[in-house]
């Protein structure tokens, strides 16, 4: 289990959780994944935390992740649920509703970031 | 070259596929064993047709019966759910799970916040099942159903990879597993889960004929083994599902030589003293109002006067009134209810179809374990169903009722006619014994005749008897015969009567000559007297008269010598 925060002053609070089942490649390419997309230029808050279930199974089952990899935002509410190695980084942007988030920012300067981190 | 039957192939040392018991009633039977040990089930068939009932008593029955701790994975109902709706069944889930017998995995899939990026699989599901499977030491799983996965996936191509995985990892670790899956349109379920599980496949349906509902199920398939292959009715009732096997059965069951009393002891009589055989069945036809259910109760009566079990099937009327209307003729069937030996069941015949009927009685057998049954009547069972039908359920019960060794006693109503002795559905030659009972219709009045139509291995009467409802059963009454057959009611007592007659005629003739043959006697006693005073006086004359003599005799000496005397001294 690691965390990531990203210091950026008192700015919205996203909190992530990718859980994990060992290292598969689908796992590893998850991380690197979502490590690219948050290292894009959003003004969030992020929290990151990534949950190995091969260690801690009984967490499956708490937090209802049928599959590997999920990305879980709990904040801020409504939850929802990313799965896959979010290769599909536009889909990830769109589900973890960060746009709304940089609305004060260009449009296409975002899509830049996100071209990039693919 | 003919077609020959092909010889198994299969090798003698190969050991057939390991079974383990469900413990359903029925279930186990008619699949020979139970379901396929260490592979994966699948169950399937529309919606309420009792897919979930199927797999949670596998898993519940598993634990309680077998020690056989289970898994549920359940997709569609949260634990408290599922365990409100078998707590219906007398099924403790709660207990079970805290006893770590039983272990709970509700798993929810909600397309709604579910977005996929790339690649993924469904590991978590395996980590969640690996750990339940961990925590109980389960040997049982069920998924109810694993179609759910099917609307929170997208991506079809990786839920069957996944599937096949599931399915291999099942089988590795030797687990039993039964999945749900609902009926698709022409194909066993919506999905074709049936490809990647072909081990064995159940069918259950749910189908309504004449608004009288019946649940069937079927093997579909049972790879490496014998199985049952008809559609089995079941019924889910509060103490679960169970099935009834219908095919199962054969003609091998044992005979008994004892005899039981039929309740009628003339009856007895006509059965050579000793009644029906034990385990046997009988059959009783009559007319309305022939006497049928009285004579059934006797026999019941008697059973349980003996002390056995007895269990009173009524398609017609309550069990209070049956008690009233036999109390009427001195048959207390309350007493026998009372002391628990006697179970009276009533229930209208269009209440199920045929089979839940059957199944019904199966249970009760089950349940009650009596020795003897009376089932009143059968003709009552034909409302709503075929002749066919009819007879092929009355054929599995006289079956089961035989391999059980209880005496069964069928009450049958016939209509009258000329067609007295032809059952209704035929079953005659399934029973053993037929009394027949019927009215003979003469000068003006009916009167109630029985009559032994057959009994197998006895030499039964030929005697077509009348008899009567007493205040203390039935009394068969003697045999007249007149110029016109049996005599039977009034001509049976004016029969009576001139017999009577006729014998006091010849009491009093006899008296008559009694009389006179007194008379007689005393008349030669007063002869006899008679003479005898005459004897008596000739020989008392006769002796006087030799006494007389030997006195003159003497007197005449005597003379001679006084003359002598004379002349000497001359």
């Amino acid at each position: 289990m690691k965390t990531k925060p990203r210091p950026k002053g008192s700015k919205k609070l996203v909190e992530l959780r990718l859980y994990v089942a060992g290292q598969t490649p689908k796992s590893v390419a998850a991380i690197a994944n979502l490590k690219n997309i948050c290292d894009g230029d959003f003004e969030e808050d992020y929290h990151i935390e990534v949950v190995d279930l091969l260690k801690n199974p009984a967490l499956a089952r708490d937090h209802q992740i049928l599959a590997i990899p999920t990305l879980v935002r709990s904040l801020p509410v409504p939850i929802c649920k990313i799965i896959g190695d979010l290769s599909d980084t536009e889909r990830v942007v769109v589900g973890l509703d960060i746009r709304k988030a940089t609305k004060g920012k260009k449009p296409t300067a975002k899509a830049q970031a996100v071209s990039g981190a693919r | 070259m003919p077609s020959r039957v092909k010889p198994s192939s299969a090798p003698r040392e190969l050991l057939p596929l390991e079974k383990i018991r469900t413990g359903i009633p029925g279930f186990d039977e008619i699949s020979e064993g139970g379901l396929p040990k260490g592979r994966t089930t699948i169950v399937c068939g529309g919606a309420g047709c009792g897919k979930t009932m199927l797999g949670m008593e596998f898993l519940v029955r598993g634990a309680q019966e077998f020690n056989e701790p289970g898994v549920l994975m359940a997709f569609e109902e949260t634990p408290e759910d599922i365990a409100r709706n078998v707590a219906s069944l007398g099924f403790d889930i709660e207990a079970l799970a805290n006893q770590k017998k039983l272990f709970l995995d509700f798993i929810s899939v909600e397309p709604r916040e579910i977005q996929e990026s790339g690649d993924y699989d469904l590991e978590g599901l395996f980590i969640r099942l690996q750990s339940a499977v961990e925590a109980v030491g389960a040997k049982r799983v069920m998924f109810d159903t694993l179609e759910a996965l099917f609307s929170g996936f997208r991506n079809p191509g990786i839920l069957r990879a996944e599937f096949r995985r599931l399915f291999r990892w099942l089988k590795d670790r030797g687990l039993t597993t039964v999945i749900t899956a609902e009926r698709g349109e022409g194909t066993l379920t919506r999905h074709g889960l049936e490809e990647y599980v072909s081990d064995c496949v159940i069918l259950l349906d749910h189908r309504i004929k004449d608004q009288i509902s019946a649940r069937r199920l079927r093997i579909v398939k049972y790879r490496g083994t014998k199985h049952g292959a008809d559609e089995y009715p079941f019924l889910i009732d509060e103490r679960g599902m169970s099935i009834l096997p219908l095919t199962s059965l054969q003609l091998q069951h044992t005979v008994s030589s004892e005899r039981v009393s039929s309740g009628v002891p003339d009856l007895d009589e006509m059965l050579e003293g000793k009644g029906y055989f034990r385990g046997s069945s009988v059959l009783i036809t009559g007319t309305a109002g022939s006497g049928k259910t009285t004579l059934a109760a006797s026999f019941v009566d008697a059973a349980c006067r003996r002390g056995e079990r007895c269990l009173y099937i009524d398609f017609e009327e309550s069990r209070d009134q049956v008690a009233r209307n036999m109390s009427s003729v001195g048959i207390d069937l309350d007493q026998w209810a009372k002391k628990g030996l006697l179970t009276h069941e009533a229930w209208r015949p269009t209440q199920f179809g045929i089979e839940m009927h059957l199944l019904r009685i199966h249970k009760l057998i089950e349940k009650v374990k009596p020795q003897c049954v009376v089932i009143d009547p059968i003709t009552n069972l034909l409302n709503g169903s075929s002749d066919k039908e009819v007879y092929s359920m009355l054929m599995r019960l006289l079956d089961f009722l035989k391999v059980s060794g209880i005496t069964a006693v069928f009450v049958s109503l016939t209509s009258g006619g000329d067609n007295m002795e032809q059952t209704t559905v035929g079953i005659s030659s399934l029973t053993d014994t037929w009394i027949l009972l019927r009215d003979l219709e003469l000068n003006g009045e009916r009167n109630r005749c029985i009559y032994v139509l057959k009994s197998r291995g006895m030499a039964h009467s030929n005697q077509l008897r009348e008899f009567v409802l007493t205040g203390h059963g039935i009394k068969l009454l003697p045999v007249y015969v007149g110029p016109g057959g049996v005599l039977t009611g009034s001509s049976r007592v004016t029969q009576e009567s001139a017999e009577r007659a006729e014998a006091l005629q010849k009491q009093q003739e006899i008296e008559r000559k009694q009389l006179d043959a007194a008379r007689k006697r005393l008349t030669i006693q007063a002869q006899v007297t008679a003479l005898q005073a005459e004897l008596d006086a000739v020989e008392k004359e006769e002796k006087t008269l030799t006494r007389e003599d030997k006195e003159r005799e003497k007197q005449d000496e005597a003379d001679r010598a006084t003359l002598a005397k004379s002349r000497g001294s001359r």
